[in-house]
């Protein structure tokens, strides 16, 4: 636990030290607005809730978190400051877990920073704040699950750019894995289950169904085991690759 | 204190590290010396932990490096080649997060970073970007959080890299006032700095150890070392080299370069019998022609080096492709 607290605070820290923070932040609140407000035409749905502002969430996610991620190992290796951070009598899981859980501590705040909506909901009608307060929680994990794809993508590279682009592409297919496009495109001699289990992949079905208003136990541990899943390939990858 | 006992690393059909076995004591400060691409930075990457030993085993403090590696890595203190640091921090904020990665508590810390800010002269720059550092400040702070916990190890590669000569100067004399009771390994391509700071200089070239000795002893193998350098008159060499020649201690002349002033020789001992330093100044009092000026050789350390890094069969023949020889495996 020391060992992940002590990075967990380095890097949280390290967001704020520089401006990709802040980038970051007015970025995601200006999208999240306008997509919203905006596009959304919030104020012609006549719906005292948040569903126009959550809908938007895996998208958001999709352009914004590769470019956090990106970062978080490729520019330790590239760098060589990796050598330096595994030198120390810390092991990988705990650097694996510590650079994620501020990354998702920072994605955190970004989305506390949207409360703005959940209050003018409030304002101007009668919402059931259990639905919006389990679209904030299905929107955590679902951060969480695209930070530890990217997290995990970003220790194969040492280039900043290639960890985004890759985050980025395999985030889509796990967005789109729901999409009839992608089912239908499944050649028909594969079983049926298969199918089903590639549309149980999509983010944006557990997504959608948690921000309906019931956080349910297999949508939650949905998001949770991607994240273990994703992590542990990260700290395999960093044992194995970082010296390359 | 570190064991190390047949160490191999093979990065695919290429092997950096080739069985290695050795041992440091502490008070040793062993000299890691060889061409690029030797295998220094490798072995030091496997003793401090970073990368994993194709077979054979290191043990630091009696801890192994793979199966205990977290007792290890606390007894070592490593400032990797290049000196890697997180730009965006200050040396302050970076020996805070060293401080507390290794378990050091608050007043404990404040006080070690006190002493190592002033080791290592960082007084003036402790709250500034490390990015915006010069590259001897760089090297500074990553010596500094090499020693911040007061390690019974340390490992340096290429320390002075980089520095200029006072601050060369600076981190030997460090190094040297730290070395009672610890097991210091620092690797570098100047051989003077081995003479200044080592007690034992290990020469390793293409993965394996060519020499493992003292600094003095290494100068020794140099076959400079007893040559006498002789200078005289211009118009005398001829006679000069004549008589000198026929010293029975001498195996052979060297010719230096010749001015219209004076010119010179050396004369190469054949390592049999008394120095050569008597016999050539008794040779020149009883010949008609004059000694201008003699001095005795102490032995090259770069020649040595050549030497022994090049392989003993063709060293003379190989020496202008030392570099090319030696670059070809490409490990760091």
């Amino acid at each position: 636990m020391h060992g992940i607290f002590t990075i967990f605070r380095r890097e949280l820290r390290g967001y704020f030290a520089t401006p990709v923070a802040y980038v970051f932040l007015i970025i995601f609140l200006i999208l999240s607005g306008v997509f919203t407000w905006q596009v959304g035409e919030f104020y012609d749905s006549n719906q005292a809730d948040l569903r126009l502002f959550f809908q938007w969430h895996p998208w958001l996610y999709l352009a914004l978190i590769p470019a956090l991620s990106m970062r978080l190992w490729a520019e330790e290796r590239r760098s060589g400051t990796i050598e330096f951070l595994m030198t120390m009598p810390i092991t990988a899981l705990q650097a694996v877990i510590g650079k994620f859980l501020a990354a998702w501590t920072f994605t955190g705040v970004a989305l506390a920073l949207t409360a703005t909506n959940w209050w003018t909901v409030n304002y101007l009608g009668d919402p059931d704040n259990g639905v919006i307060l389990a679209g904030y929680v299905g929107s955590f994990l679902m951060a969480g699950a695209f930070l530890a794809v990217g997290a995990a993508l970003s220790s194969f590279t040492k280039n900043q750019v290639s960890a985004f682009v890759i985050t980025f592409t395999v985030s889509l297919l796990f967005i789109l894995a729901g999409f009839p496009a992608v089912t239908d495109s499944i050649p028909d001699v594969l079983p049926t289950w298969f199918v089903a289990a590639i549309r149980d992949l999509s983010f944006l079905d557990h997504f959608s169904a948690i921000t309906r208003g019931v956080v349910e136990a297999r949508d939650a541990i949905y998001f949770l085991s991607v994240i273990a899943l994703f992590l542990f390939i990260n700290t395999t990858v960093v044992d194995l690759k970082k010296a390359d | 204190m570190i064991e190390i006992s047949h160490l191999t690393k093979r990065f695919g059909r290429f092997t950096a590290v080739k069985d290695l076995s050795f041992e440091v004591k502490p008070g040793e400060v062993l000299g890691f010396l060889g061409p690029n691409g030797a295998g220094k930075s490798t072995t030091m990457k496997m003793v401090t932990g970073f990368l994993s030993p194709t077979e054979g085993t290191v043990r630091v403090a009696g801890h192994d490096i793979v199966t205990a590696a977290q007792a290890a890595k606390a007894r070592i203190g490593y400032l990797p080649e290049g000196a890697p640091l997180y730009p965006d921090m200050t040396p302050r904020t970076m020996m805070k997060f060293v401080g507390r990665t290794r378990r050091m508590g608050g007043a404990k810390l404040r006080e070690r970073m006190d002493v190592v800010t002033g080791l290592v002269d960082l007084g003036a720059v402790l709250d500034q970007p490390i990015e915006t550092l010069s590259k001897g400040f760089k090297r500074r702070v990553g010596l500094g959080l090499a020693i911040l916990h007061d390690p019974d190890v340390l490992i340096l590669d290429e320390p002075t890299d980089g520095l200029d000569p006072n601050q060369k100067q600076q981190v030997r004399d460090l190094i040297r006032s730290m070395a009672e009771g610890k097991v210091i390994i620092l690797s570098t391509h100047i051989l003077e700095e081995v003479e200044a700071v080592c007690t034992r200089a290990m020469i390793v070239s293409e993965g394996q150890i060519r020499f493992d000795g003292t600094p003095a002893e290494l100068r020794a193998k140099s076959r400079y070392a007893g040559a006498i350098e002789v200078e005289v008159d211009p118009g005398e060499l001829a006679s000069a080299r004549e008589s000198l020649g026929s010293l029975a201690g001498v195996a052979s002349i060297e010719s230096v370069e010749t001015g219209i002033q004076s010119a010179r020789f050396i004369l190469i001992p054949s390592g049999e019998g008394a120095p050569l330093l008597d016999a050539v100044q008794d040779k020149a009092q009883a010949s008609p022609w004059t000694l201008k000026s003699i001095s005795v050789d102490r032995g090259r350390m770069d020649d040595v080096f050549r030497a022994v890094t090049t392989g003993p069969a063709d060293s003379t023949e190989r020496n202008g492709n030392l570099t090319t020889n030696t670059t070809t495996g490409g490990a760091a």
